[in-house]
């Protein structure tokens, strides 16, 4: 790619950011970085794996607030991750953890199990124990 | 011996970046590329059944640490690494080397670095950066895929250097011990290229190399059958993988094509600098891959998908690929 045609398409999802892209320039075409401001074709994926987050959140947002499922779940996904990814910060079988979802089992666990879980979650315990009010568009 | 100063440079990917600061500082000015190509860390990775976000993996590259450790295999290059069990130890250790005066790398989770911005906090664990120095209790960070340094909270690096799970960094810290004053390229690069060559094309399992990228067509055609919304995502994924993850462009095919292109001139090898053009001309293939996959993805529901058409996309691209590394094992048998 030469460098004059290295997209430049102030992308949101790098939020002002540049990024360092490849690109050939001259006769010789010699080599060098140029400083993108983004591709929309990236924005476009980025967009959508963000929203996929979202879509998870809120849904489990909704699961929460029905009383089907504790907050752990919705802070889970609340944070970008899946059981997959909070049994592995845990350090928590994903069995157990799903245990934790059930409503009645969570609010019997005790303190250092709670603290586990709001440590790998970057959340005070209390903030862990409850729903935010209103659904943020993803914590992070 | 290293520089007084540290000097921050924009890159595009941040193992090799952070790479090529810490090796420049200590008197080996390598550029980017060259550490990229040098590491034979050019790769393709496709395996269904390794799942990251109830996605499979799929890389351009080879795995993390794979840049250090190529490196110190192929230049002889030494390099101090350390990991811990203790974060507050981590952190202990980290400030005795900044105190000392010491550039370090460090690995730490993306999403856990409040210099990011949201829109690009993901579960990445295997991120690499550069701490130069400490302000109060904050880090003066070098974080290379950054235009500029950035600096970080101590306790927010600590969290993000213990995170836990895939690829966990344990807090690993490392810098150069011994560094070569030269490097015997006539020699290094014919064998780095012929390595990387060879990997690509006779990989013997269907998930990496050339054979990875034919078993991803082959899967994207099948797509049809699947659900639409995660075929989808499946197809944003791959073009994640390969444009927004700081590849450079391409999925790393553009550095790749850099780092031939200065090992043509370091070898005044005219075949070198040939390859290097090839080499640009399939990274502007994988644009337009991910051009049609985004199209793709754009389309409404009436639209039906022609994954076939991007299956076959694909395995053009895979095959222009192939004739590069062909050229480079018969220049360098």
């Amino acid at each position: 790619m030469e460098s004059d045609r290295v997209p430049q398409d102030n992308i949101s999802t790098l939020a002002n950011h540049k990024k360092a892209i490849y690109a050939t320039s001259g006769t010789g075409g010699s080599y060098g970085i140029v400083a993108s401001s983004g591709w929309e074709v990236e924005e476009e994926v980025t967009r959508q794996a963000l929203k996929e987050l979202e879509r998870l959140s809120h849904e489990a947002y909704l699961k929460v607030l029905s009383g089907e499922v504790s907050p752990l779940y919705f802070h889970m996904y609340d944070q970008r991750m899946d059981l997959q990814v909070l049994a592995q910060t845990t350090g928590i079988f994903k069995w157990r953890l799903k245990r934790h979802f059930n409503p009645q089992v969570f609010v019997n666990l005790s303190p250092k199990m709670l603290e586990r879980h709001a440590s790998a979650l970057g959340l005070s315990v209390d903030e862990l124990c409850r729903l935010p009010n209103v659904c943020e568009e993803s914590g992070a | 011996m290293p520089k007084q100063t540290f000097e921050h440079a924009h890159s595009a990917h941040c193992e090799s970046g952070v790479m090529s600061l810490l090796l420049s500082h200590h008197g080996l000015p390598l550029s980017e590329a060259m550490v990229f190509g040098l590491s034979n860390a050019l790769m393709f990775a496709y395996i269904p059944f390794v799942k990251l976000g109830g996605m499979p993996l799929i890389a351009y590259r080879r795995m993390p640490k794979a840049i250090i450790k190529g490196l110190q295999k192929n230049l002889g290059l030494e390099m101090k690494m350390q990991t811990f069990s203790d974060p507050q130890k981590g952190s202990q250790a980290l400030d005795a080397l900044v105190a000392q005066g010491r550039i370090v790398g460090a690995q730490s989770s993306v999403f856990w670095l409040p210099y990011f911005p949201p829109e690009m906090r993901f579960h990445f664990n295997a991120h690499n950066l550069i701490v130069y120095g400490k302000e109060g209790d904050e880090y003066l960070v070098s974080d290379p895929v950054f235009e500029t340094p950035v600096r970080c909270q101590e306790k927010a690096l600590e969290k993000a250097r213990f995170v836990k799970g895939v690829m966990s960094p344990k807090g690993l810290l490392y810098y150069p011990i011994k560094v070569p004053e030269t490097i015997p390229y006539e020699i290094v690069i014919p064998k780095v290229i012929k390595k990387t060559a060879k990997a690509m094309l006779k990989t013997p399992v269907p998930v990496a190399g050339l054979s990875g990228i034919r078993a991803l067509a082959k899967n994207i055609g099948k797509l049809a059958k699947k659900d639409r919304r995660y075929a989808k995502l499946f197809l944003g994924h791959i073009i994640r993988m390969q444009e927004e993850i700081g590849t450079g462009g391409a999925g790393f095919r553009f550095i790749y094509a850099s780092f031939l292109q200065e090992a043509g001139t370091l070898l005044e090898s005219s075949q070198l600098k040939e390859a290097s053009q090839m080499m640009t001309l399939v990274g502007d293939q994988w644009r337009e891959f991910a051009l049609l996959i985004v199209k793709a993805i754009r389309s409404k529901k009436s639209q039906p998908i022609d994954f076939a058409a991007l299956k076959n996309k694909l395995e053009s691209v895979a095959a222009a690929e192939a004739e590069v590394y062909r050229k480079l094992l018969i220049n360098f048998p």
